[in-house]
């Protein structure tokens, strides 16, 4: 097992550095949600409703390109930008080590 | 006026098999869905998806699963109500409830059972002040009547496929049609995204990319936009409609106005009887929640169950309920 360390940055502003292990298969929507950032993960995961959107400030070449579906649903959102992607299509691994994430996904109500 | 036992909202896994826990205490059902079909996200997102985790299958499609339960609930002939949104909810003198819904079918019950998973799928609206105020005053979040947008100016926005089609559609129609997409591409079906290239070239429409509408103008009805683009420089258009195309959402929608305790999108329930915290009314499967909540199919087939022995008190309140076993009394159709 190793520890994934990458940073967060909150709606407010806030970052945060999580360290998230690699061997339970979350992906960065679980493990956001398990770390208790407001997300709300409506679709549990099938790139379907994009409340995990994020944009990846930093180390988004690393990490895999999307899938279809991800694409297809990047596509509607109108604030989507060129290193959007959505956090529940990211796994945790060592892809993601140092990367830089901000929050942007609609809140609960 | 249709007159039921239970008003089930949401026709998808849970709502179906509520029937059927229903049906086995001579509970009548009608079902009411805002999708056009039976079967809720199973059948509208992932109809050809394998799912692994329903007792007794190894794996089983997701439609097929939905066919199965509608053969189960055949015998206690459930009503449907489709392509319906549940809007209101009143309580009548006899402590019996009138469902009212989107095109004003009502449904007179005993008892309500909200099972509608994600909630209902809404428009997703871009970040624009003012967008509120010329909704149905000149902003659509869809296309219903295309003959209101004859010889007018409209101005799409979006990069998804119902942006590109509804462009194309309208480029006929109106008497000028604009598509703003924030993006440099159309990563959508390939072949409508050619189409709308042709149709920019052809000066037919106006395509407008790497922009965002930034604010809207009108005196009691839409007749401006403002766009900005990639310098963040900005300009007006006139526009007798906008229309946004970003996707849908699903959000809880009206029912969160029904004064029921809800924590994170989700309805708060008792464990002991799925039920909500205004009497009569129950919530089930995915849209629940409860200390130790799992989202899976098999516990809304649980939490319906143990529903139906609580709402038998609302529809026969002079009558002990006393539990059998399918294998015992084999199931009674009505």
């Amino acid at each position: 097992m190793t520890l994934i360390r990458f940073n967060v940055e909150n709606r407010d502003g806030s970052v945060q550095e999580l360290e998230i292990p690699d061997d339970m298969s979350l992906s960065l929507m679980e493990a956001l949600k398990a770390s208790d950032y407001n997300i709300l993960a409506t679709c549990g995961g099938m790139a379907l409703c994009a409340t995990c959107h994020v944009q990846v400030k930093e180390g988004l070449s690393k990490i895999p390109e999307m899938g279809d579906d991800e694409i297809a649903m990047l596509d509607t959102l109108p604030d989507a930008h060129h290193d959007s992607r959505l956090a529940c299509q990211i796994r945790i691994n060592e892809l993601i080590e140092g990367a830089y994430f901000k929050i942007l996904g609609i809140e609960h109500e | 006026m249709i007159t039921t036992d239970i008003c089930i909202v949401g026709a998808g896994p849970v709502g179906l098999f509520a029937v059927f826990e229903a049906g086995l205490l001579k509970m009548r059902c009608h079902l009411v869905d805002a999708l056009p079909q039976i079967g809720g996200q199973l059948s509208e997102i992932y109809p050809q998806k394998p799912i692994y985790d329903i007792p007794g299958y190894p794996t089983i499609n997701a439609q097929e699963l939905v066919d199965n339960l509608l053969k189960q609930i055949e015998p206690f002939n459930p009503g449907f109500t489709l392509g319906e949104r549940v809007e209101k909810l009143e309580r009548q003198e006899d402590k019996s409830f009138i469902v009212t819904t989107s095109e004003n079918t009502q449904i007179r019950c005993k008892a309500v059972v909200i099972a509608g998973g994600l909630g209902c799928f809404e428009p997703r609206k871009p970040a624009v002040e003012r967008l509120e105020e010329f909704e149905g005053k000149g902003v659509a979040y869809m296309v219903r009547n295309p003959e209101l947008f004859r010889d007018k100016e409209i101005v799409l926005a979006g990069g998804g496929d119902s942006a590109l089609d509804w462009t194309i559609f309208l480029s006929d129609v109106a008497k000028r049609v604009t598509l703003v997409h924030r993006g440099e591409t159309f990563r959508g079906a390939p072949d409508s995204a050619e189409k709308v290239a042709h149709l920019a070239e052809s000066g037919k429409i106006n395509l407008i990319l790497k922009s965002n509408i930034t604010k809207i103008n009108g005196n009691g009805h839409l007749n401006e936009v403002t766009i900005a683009g990639a310098d963040n420089a900005e300009y007006n258009i006139n526009a007798d409609y906008l229309i946004p195309l970003f996707g849908l959402s699903p959000k809880l929608g009206p029912i969160a106005d029904w004064s029921l305790n809800v924590e994170k999108s989700a309805i708060q329930v008792n464990t002991f009887d799925y039920s909500t915290n205004i009497e009569g009314i129950y919530a089930i499967g995915d849209i629940n929640t409860y200390p130790g909540k799992l989202k899976l199919i098999l516990c809304g087939f649980h939490e319906a169950a143990l529903m139906c022995q609580s709402a038998f008190k609302y529809v026969f309140p002079d009558q002990r309920l006393s539990f059998k076993y399918t294998t015992v009394n084999g199931v009674n159709a009505f």
